[in-house]
């Protein structure tokens, strides 16, 4: 507690995180070097493309983890543990207000993550998002329906998709002779000035972001909640 | 940021942090929690980082409260220590 009072103040423009080149570079250039408004996005999606890269891989690498770990094949349910709050009567004011809500929740998801460059947002919380009203799904009507909409195999391929738009677009790059996640160059490819290459191939990024994060949290979902078996929900 | 509402947000966090460690019936504590990460959220919100606010709020208050009480149906629902 007593060195908190050593701490800078809140949004001291002297603090050493404020006063440093690399932080004043950010925020007066980043306009002009991408053309987009929300320097957080451009920090995480192009300054520092490779830590999200990552982090998208890490997501990946969770999800397939919890699937390796939980996920059973066969019928021997008899061990597992009933979930307490089960009721299997449907409900009509439940479904309505559900069949409401999902598409409003996706709907701004979408609107997240397409325009996560230019307001708060981005892949991670749209992909978020997007996976929830699945969950919303499972949770209002049974695992089933939403099995319907996002099998299994499906949420692996988008996972997989998700995260080879990413490096895909640090291959292009890489190809046309610049560096790795370096999309200024990939204006020769894109009807754009260098500039605005930089701002789509944000967009685009996210959009694999999104992909990855929607599928993963939708099957790390189903699994903890049908037990492995992928058959019976809460 | 005001300081009136800092406070009230501060005070409440610190006391769904206690509550959520110590109630003994898990499915309590995973609610809680989730209140625990909204009020964290409009901290956020507070100090405007606006991006950090949106993730906490969909992250931490929304999915992660699932899974945790996804997992405390299918397992056990009292702490047994």
């Amino acid at each position: 507690m007593s060195a908190v009072s050593d701490f800078p103040d809140w949004g001291d423009p002297n603090s050493p995180a404020n006063s440093y080149r690399l932080s004043q570079h950010y925020v007066t250039e980043t306009i002009h070097e991408t053309s987009v408004p929300n320097m957080v996005t451009a920090v995480l999606a192009d300054y520092r493309g490779y830590d999200t890269m990552f982090e998208t891989v890490v997501i990946f690498t969770a999800g397939i983890a919890i699937i390796g770990i939980l996920r059973r094949f066969g019928n021997d349910d008899k061990d597992a543990a009933k979930p307490t709050l089960y009721t299997k009567k449907p409900d009509l004011i439940i479904d309505t207000t559900c069949r409401l809500m999902i598409p409003i929740i996706q709907l701004f998801a979408l609107y997240v993550i397409a325009h996560g460059h230019h307001s708060p947002g981005g892949g991670f919380q749209g992909g978020v998002i997007f996976g929830a009203s699945f969950i919303l799904l499972a949770v209002s009507r049974d695992l089933q329906a939403a099995q319907k909409w996002v099998p299994e195999k499906r949420i692996l391929n988008l996972a997989g998709i998700g995260v080879l738009i990413y490096a895909g677009f640090g291959l292009g790059s890489l190809l046309l002779g610049q560096n790795f996640l370096d999309y200024a160059i990939l204006h020769k490819i894109m009807p754009a000035t260098p500039i605005e290459a930089r701002s789509h191939s944000m967009l685009g990024v996210e959009i694999g972001v999104a992909f990855t994060v929607t599928a993963i949290m939708f099957s790390i979902y189903s699994n903890l909640a049908s037990n492995g078996s992928m058959k019976e929900g809460l | 940021m005001i300081w009136q509402f800092d406070l009230i947000i501060l005070v409440f966090l610190v006391i769904t942090a206690l509550i959520s460690l110590s109630v003994k019936d898990l499915l309590s504590a995973a609610m809680i929690f989730g209140v625990y990460s909204f009020l964290m959220c409009l901290l956020w919100a507070g100090m405007a980082a606006v991006d950090v606010a949106f993730t906490e709020a969909a992250v931490g208050a929304g999915v992660s409260a699932v899974f945790l009480i996804a997992t405390v149906l299918r397992t056990s629902r009292r702490s047994s220590d």
